[in-house]
């Protein structure tokens, strides 16, 4: 994690190279040591002026006095979500995006649900029909990467070191590395963590939760944040349900408490089943986006 | 583990009304944390001390305000407090449930001089 602005760079590898140099907003940050530059201003003790009686107040803070040479305590509104900055990269992500009618999906569960392999396999299902891109986040190895790579479609590796999740400032830089086409399918296939990246906006479409058949039914309930953040379910390895005594209606209605009419498919990455619904489930919205940015440009032109 | 990533941006934050407001001391930081948000509340205050060591936020108090979670049940229309996601209706039981409060992160105010 960057010991500047802790967003995760430093550790944080693309393609094995350091996300540097970065750039984290047009104002300086400048909140450690080494770039201090208010910690030794002394500016004099702020007053509150009312115009209406001409009146300078040194009395108005908290403890309603004022006294000579000593600063006076106020308070200050501030009223901003923590994740403000983060939100805010997802904004220009999710802008980007949209513009140029790419249609990303945020991948999500917990590590080895099957993720890289259902990508895999997805890829090899849709890639006569529109372009597709990859970025791939885990903690450490370029080996899924490579995985994507093998099947001819463009991957970025995103390593966060000792980060726990992708966030929208590592996928802009991502994003800009990569060969993205116009009309086209980004995956973002996040860090295997079923808590932390439920919180992290990438400026994605949609986050997909995938729950493997050899978790527990409950995972929905012991995770909640993930379930009730994602838009679509995925359960994947249901080949392998003859040998296991996983309940796949009780692991629905776990996941339905959690987020109500959630749309489940049941799929197994490896033997195809369910996989012809799920690619038409991504096919109807790439569809959607599409149509989203051909509106934009007829919007735009009838204003131009 | 995300609590630090959190952390910092709640520093960055304030430093960044810092240049704005013109104050070179935090005293205490008010946090409005949903009851749903996805937030340890003692993982946060470790981390935030950590954190505001090397900033102007050190030695700065930190006030957690818990906003409780809230919920419109989609069977029979109430307005309901819920503690979890997977809380059930009170009244009738069901768990289709629309969440309208307690999902918040947000810095709510500072005491600075």
């Amino acid at each position: 994690m960057c010991t500047t602005c802790g967003c995760g760079i430093g550790q944080t590898r693309i393609n094995g190279k350091s996300m540097q140099p970065h750039q984290h907003s047009d104002k300086p940050l400048n909140y450690r040591p080494h770039k201090h530059s208010h910690a030794h201003e002394h500016n004099p003790a702020p007053a509150a002026t009312d115009l209406s009686s001409n009146t300078v107040h040194f009395g108005t803070g908290i403890a309603d006095t004022h006294a000579p040479g000593m600063s006076q305590a106020r308070m200050i509104k501030i009223e901003r979500d923590i994740l403000a900055t983060n939100n805010r990269y997802a904004d220009e992500n999710r802008r980007y995006l949209s513009e140029h009618g790419i249609f990303a999906l945020n991948l999500v569960s917990s590590p080895g649900s099957g993720k890289t392999t259902l990508l895999v396999k997805t890829i090899e299902m849709l890639r006569s029909k529109l372009p597709i891109a990859v970025i791939e986040g885990d903690q450490q190895t370029d080996h899924d990467a490579a995985r994507i790579r093998a099947t001819g479609i463009p991957a970025i590796q995103i390593n966060t070191g000792k980060g726990c999740h992708l966030d929208a400032h590592m996928v802009r830089h991502a994003i800009q590395q990569l060969p993205l086409q116009n009309n086209s399918l980004l995956f973002i296939e996040n860090v295997g963590n079923l808590v932390c990246p439920s919180g992290f906006d990438l400026g994605e479409a949609h986050k997909i939760v995938t729950l493997s058949v050899t978790e527990g039914e409950d995972k929905p309930l012991k995770y909640p944040d993930m379930f009730h953040a994602a838009d679509l379910m995925l359960l994947n390895k249901c080949d392998l349900l003859p040998h296991l005594t996983f309940d796949v209606d009780l692991a629905i209605e776990y996941a339905h408490r959690i987020h109500p009419a959630m749309p489940v498919l049941q799929i197994s990455a490896t033997q195809g089943s369910g996989m012809p619904e799920w690619v038409d489930w991504i096919m109807a919205g790439c569809r959607s986006v599409a149509t989203a940015k051909q509106n934009l440009k007829q919007f735009d032109f009838t204003f131009d | 583990m995300h609590e630090m990533s959190l952390a910092e941006n709640i520093i960055q934050l304030i430093e960044d009304a810092a240049l704005e407001q013109q104050f070179t001391q935090v005293i205490t930081v008010w946090l409005e944390i949903g009851q749903l948000a996805c937030v340890e509340k003692e993982s946060l205050r470790f981390y935030f001390d950590v954190v505001a060591q090397d900033s102007i936020a050190r030695q700065s108090k930190l006030e957690i305000i818990e906003i409780p979670g809230q919920a419109l049940c989609n069977q029979c229309n109430q307005d309901i407090l819920i503690t979890a996601y997977h809380a059930a209706c009170p009244h009738c039981g069901s768990y289709a449930l629309q969440v309208t409060q307690g999902n918040e992160m947000r810095i709510k105010e500072l005491e600075v001089k």
